[in-house]
């Protein structure tokens, strides 16, 4: 897995204006970028997925130009083989979990119907994520960590080379997110997906990043190769304390 | 009070207001939706040029449909000249002015709930795969939807008021152009009061159950 981004973005609104500018490269199958609300990081993330369009730079996800501004390449966010599981799951409010699920999966402007392998398909994937009784709720009815188990199912049934995931234990209770945690990288191995995660949770990098990209106020501080560093006894805690410190204010 | 001076311009009615009501479903949904999704230049002046048949007077609005679509008019002549078809005194000219009345009601409506639909909906229909053909019909307009019927029930009711407009354009002519609404004036001025109050109740009644219908939709679910 690499994964090459090198973006530049500025956007204006009636109270502020904000410029991003970042840069950074992984060879990790689990990248986290770290820094406080507002820094960039979804930002980043929208950019990736091609929800959003870089003023210039390049992005390149295992070998594929995704974005190029030099070249005049954008890739549409239907065609780059991302999943995305949003801050909020964005989960389709009118349609069933099995709905949601195999949104993905047909093209059809005209009916929700699956061909029988893809039904089978998304049987198989509730099933492997314990959602088998909800199949016909609604996503209204379900709690926080249902909506995130369907909002992952939803995103790997259309098996992604990579997934991005906007603070996906933020929305949820702190008992349940190290029990969350613990699922997710048992998901991500199971699936054997590359992962690029946001988070302002200390917590969350040290139970999962391998690369570190920290972000502050729209700009890059520091990239580091967390994985060795927590091999050599390092804490995500000690390390961001002194780099947010280290920012002047 | 005959039968056929009730029934004629009532089912006239229904035949000018649904279909006014249809072409202004598609293009106030079709231009609600551009707008709440794309800012370009001129945009609030188009935005207050499509509300405008809210506040104009209809004798104006009639005035600007004589003028384009009359015989001698921009677009009447064209289709003189090359259908032969003119909207001059015909139930379609009828239609054309309800609908260009109607069009701001379902417009405003369906601008309102486009613009209540999660972007982060749309988004993750795209990240899942989704043409923008698909986000709209999917996503968008299924979550839309009910601001949008709110739109159309209000336009059939005010489509099938139109007066001012549709006289000017289609005339008063009984059995050809005389819609509900121009039939009570006729009654009246002709001193057939029975006529009148049976009109009058048909319309009132209507459109009372119309706002009720709509009052219900733009309640919310749950």
């Amino acid at each position: 897995m690499s994964i090459q981004v090198d973006v530049e973005k500025k956007l204006f609104s009636r109270s502020r204006a904000f410029d991003l500018k970042a840069s950074f490269a992984s060879e990790e199958r689990m990248l986290v970028l770290f820094g406080p609300s507002g820094s960039g990081k979804t930002l980043t993330l929208q950019l990736m997925a091609g929800l959003d369009r870089p003023d210039a730079g390049r992005i390149v996800v295992d070998g594929e130009v995704l974005f190029d501004s030099a070249q005049g390449l954008d890739l549409p966010a239907r065609s780059r083989g991302l999943g995305y599981v949003f801050q909020d799951y964005a989960l389709f409010p009118h349609l069933s979990v099995a709905a949601n699920v195999g949104f993905g999966l047909t093209r059809s402007l005209a009916s929700w119907s699956l061909s029988a392998r893809d039904k089978e398909r998304v049987h198989e994937i509730l099933e492997a994520f314990g959602l088998s009784g909800l199949a016909q709720s609604l996503p209204a009815h379900l709690s926080g960590g249902q909506k995130q188990r369907v909002a992952l199912a939803r995103a790997l049934i259309r098996r992604p080379r990579l997934l991005l995931l906007d603070e996906p234990f933020s929305a949820l209770d702190p008992l349940l997110r190290a029990q969350m945690r613990e699922e997710f990288l048992k998901v991500q191995a199971r699936f054997d997906l590359p992962v690029v995660l946001i988070t302002h949770d200390p917590a969350d990098v040290e139970a999962m990043a391998q690369d570190l990209v920290v972000y502050d106020r729209g700009r890059i501080t520091s990239i580091l190769p967390f994985k060795r560093l927590r091999q050599e006894g390092r804490h995500a805690e000690e390390l961001l304390q002194g780099l947010i410190q280290a920012t002047p204010a | 009070m005959t039968a056929p001076s009730v029934l004629t311009p009532l089912l006239l009615t229904l035949k000018v207001a649904g279909l006014a009501t249809l072409a202004a479903m598609v293009l106030g949904v079709a231009g609600g939706f551009a707008f709440s999704r794309r800012a370009f230049f001129g945009r609030d002046w188009l935005d207050a040029a499509c509300a405008m048949p809210l506040v104009l007077p209809p004798t104006v609005l009639g005035y600007y449909l004589i003028v384009l679509m009359g015989r001698r008019g921009i677009i009447g002549s064209w289709l003189q000249d090359t259908f032969g078809i003119s909207l001059v005194f015909t139930w379609q000219g009828a239609v054309l002015a309800s609908a260009v009345v109607a069009f701001p009601l379902v417009y405003k409506s369906a601008r309102a709930a486009f613009e209540g639909v999660d972007r982060n909906l749309e988004n993750a229909a795209r990240t899942l795969g989704a043409t923008e053909a698909r986000v709209f019909w999917r996503i968008s307009l299924p979550l839309a939807w009910r601001g949008v019927l709110a739109g159309g029930m209000l336009a059939f009711a005010r489509a099938m008021g139109e007066f001012g407009a549709t006289l000017m354009i289609a005339g008063n002519l009984p059995g050809k152009t005389q819609t509900l609404s121009l039939a009570v004036y006729s009654a009246v001025q002709a001193g057939q009061d029975d006529l009148a109050n049976f009109l009058v109740l048909v319309v009132t009644i209507t459109c009372l159950l119309l706002l009720v219908a709509t009052s219900k939709l733009a309640q919310p679910q749950h």
